[in-house]
């Protein structure tokens, strides 16, 4: 074969890769990893301070803000371990930053006793958990989807909590951007429930112009005028960051409106009920969920994240088949749909609801309590998705 | 029903030249009588107040004990965090915002036991911090246990037949991992730890001072110490300022009388400052620099 036309043209230079940018927003259309996009989606949303520790399946997260994140102007540290970790974001946070963590399980467990401090302390920040099979060190490499009480109830106390559930690289980056919204408008650490299967996983993502980008900023005290995307009420307070004068404190312990200790029944019930309130009462404006064939249905599938994505090819061939099959797919998890399913329920069409989750079974007892319809659990602990084959078996079972 | 801390107190003056310095509203203290720990609260604001940097400019991070309350009781933008989790919180507000003069104000045991991975990694990588660390030998506020800087054969209520550990030399360890300040002094020794406190905010880089402080109701009560005063005493007779000295025969041995206690700014240098990973241009202007 002639080498001429190959080695005569000068050598094209290779176009550079999107890690290289130094712009905060890689408006366009990538092939992108599920880690990487969830990456772009924090620099996007304005992220300002990283500290992480390598996990597997989340380490990618980190890396890919290693290479971006000091370009566009942000600070990256990868500290000692992920209790440090958590830490730092907290303490960013409240000197002003945007901040993130990326972790997994085990990382998650260690982040535990940091992330009660940042909603005793209202203290805006992300905690992406890139799922993988546990318990302990588990299978490091394979999917798992088995923390999703944990992110509801991990730390001990009680406290409200949001967390967003992508079932896709393109969603990995526009979740992300709302997880930093909800963390900024309701002052708490807020969760992304990636998996294994996600965050290894390449597709395409789309990424918009950076003035289509949406940003609630948190309620200020130095601000003469707050963001009018904020909740309307008196449960967020105003934040007043270090360094703007207001001689702010912040503690773990029970407090008051001052933010000083006060260790008493009456002070612990006001504050834990707000800190409670301000996502319960606000459920409905943060429930997401996605909704596939539920007019008729008569079996509804609830998934999320890789699982969904088995469930909705069940769901599809069910339907060629002509049975009334519908999915509903959880884009939070916590607060959980609960409005949604009972208006469903009330509708008179479902007969039963099929929940497939690499989990033995912590989103189905969330539905179970709903309802005294038929509930059936498609489960499996981890290391594998089930497949659609599964849970049409499951569907027709 | 009202709060704890709504006692009458009675004004013996109109004003203190720390007044500014104090959430007053927060006073009085729960400390208890004999403790140290308020005169290393004093020699920190008198710090604050002498650093030329406004108070606007200072953030003071503490972790949990009695020595963690120090954060609750001066007027500036102030962090309780959890238990050994001072320093890692620190450093996320100083590398946010390097304009501020962020202090860890903790104790021994919140300090060097649950928290020592966080503070030799700051030292190792010379995180702008100022670190105080209170070391009254045991955790106070839980009522009296043992920690890693409790004197040998001391008594406390899980070493309750006397203590077979032996404690951190923590002056020696900050040193040689790298801390470019480092002193120990004593609540006695008021003036200099106020002017060591002084040094410590003037030093770029992480800087480490241990202060010894009695405990008299966590410490004190299982060794025969009644009272403060006696800790004090012990200090006045004890102690020896050496700066120059070798830090490995600084080790404290409490519980014998006749051995001397050592204090002093140990450690006064210089080295390049941690900061977050700089651009991409940076980091190989940076490499190359270095010849790589």
């Amino acid at each position: 074969m002639s080498s001429t036309a190959l080695s005569s043209a000068p050598a094209a230079r290779p176009a550079a890769h999107p890690s290289a940018s130094a712009a905060r927003v890689l408006t366009g259309r990538h092939f992108m990893l599920g880690d990487h996009a969830c990456a772009e989606g924090a620099l996007a949303a304005g992220l300002d301070f990283f500290a992480g520790y390598p996990i597997t399946p989340s380490t990618e997260v980190a890396e890919r803000l290693a290479r971006r994140l000091p370009d566009v102007g942000g600070k990256f540290i990868q500290m000692e371990d992920e209790i440090a970790s958590m830490a730092a974001i907290i303490g960013a946070s409240a000197a002003g930053a945007r901040t993130f963590t990326a972790t997994s399980g085990p990382g998650l467990s260690l982040m535990m006793e940091n992330i009660g401090l940042a909603a005793m302390m209202e203290v805006p920040c992300v905690i992406v958990n890139v799922m993988r099979a546990s318990p302990s060190t588990g299978l490091p490499t394979m999917v798992g989807q088995s923390d999703v009480q944990m992110a509801r109830w991990g730390s001990h106390g009680e406290y409200g909590v949001v967390a967003y559930a992508p079932a896709s690289p393109q969603e990995c980056f526009d979740l992300t951007i709302q997880a930093f919204n909800t963390a900024d408008a309701y002052r708490m650490p807020v969760f992304i429930l990636m998996d294994e299967t996600l965050g290894h996983m390449t597709e395409r993502v789309v990424i918009p112009e950076a003035e289509f980008i949406p940003r609630v900023n948190r309620k200020s005290r130095a601000a003469e005028m707050n963001d009018p995307f904020l909740p309307p009420d008196e449960l967020v307070p105003p934040m007043a960051h270090a360094g703007e004068g207001f001689k702010v404190h912040l503690t773990g312990l029970t407090h008051d409106e001052r933010g000083y200790p006060t260790l008493t029944a009456p002070a612990h019930e006001k504050l834990v009920t707000r800190l409670i309130d301000k996502v319960r009462l606000h459920a409905d404006r943060l429930a997401m969920v996605d909704e596939y064939e539920l007019a008729d249905a008569e079996t509804v599938i609830i998934s999320f994240g890789c699982a969904a994505r088995s469930a909705r090819r069940a769901a599809v061939l069910a339907r060629q088949d002509g049975e009334r099959v519908g999915m509903l797919r959880l884009k939070t998890i916590w607060p959980f749909p609960a409005t949604r399913i009972e208006s469903l329920i009330a509708e008179g069409n479902v007969k039963r609801f099929v929940v497939p989750e690499v989990n033995m079974g912590q989103v189905r007892r969330e539905v179970e309590r709903l309802t005294s319809l038929p509930v059936l659990g498609i489960n499996h602990p981890g290391g594998a998705v089930m497949t659609p084959k599964a849970i049409l078996e499951g569907v027709r079972s | 029903m009202s709060t704890a801390t709504a006692v009458p107190v009675h004004k013996v003056v109109e004003s203190h030249p720390i007044d500014d310095v104090l959430r007053a509203d927060r006073l009085p203290h729960i400390l208890c009588p004999g403790c140290g720990i308020g005169s290393v609260v004093h020699c920190y604001a008198d710090a604050m107040v002498k650093s030329g940097r406004p108070l606007d400019r200072h953030v003071c991070v503490s972790g949990i004990g009695c020595s963690g309350r120090a954060a609750g009781y001066v007027n500036v933008d102030s962090y309780h965090t959890t238990h050994g989790r001072a320093i890692p919180f620190a450093m996320g507000i100083a590398m946010q915002n390097r304009d501020l003069e962020v202090t860890v104000i903790s104790g021994d045991g919140d300090l060097s036991s649950i928290g020592g991975n966080h503070l030799i990694h700051a030292a190792r990588r010379n995180v702008p911090l100022n670190v105080i660390c209170i070391n009254n030998f045991n955790y106070g506020m839980t009522g009296g246990q043992a920690g890693p800087t409790t004197p040998s054969c001391a008594k406390t209520s899980t070493t309750p037949f006397g203590n077979l550990d032996r404690p951190f030399n923590l002056p020696r360890l900050m040193a040689n991992i790298g801390a470019v300040y480092v002193a120990r002094w004593t609540v006695l020794h008021v003036r200099q730890l106020r002017m060591s406190i002084s040094r410590a905010m003037q030093k770029k880089g992480f800087t480490f001072i241990e202060v010894l402080s009695p405990c008299p109701t966590g410490f004190g009560r299982p060794n025969d110490i009644k009272e403060g005063l006696q800790d004090m005493e012990q200090y006045r007779r004890r102690c020896r300022v050496e700066p120059t000295i070798d830090l490995a025969e600084i080790d404290i041995e409490y519980t014998d009388p006749d051995s001397p206690i050592y204090v002093g700014d140990f450690v006064d240098i210089e080295r390049p400052v941690f900061r977050p990973l700089p651009s991409r241009a940076e980091a190989e202007a940076i490499m190359q620099e270095r010849g790589k």
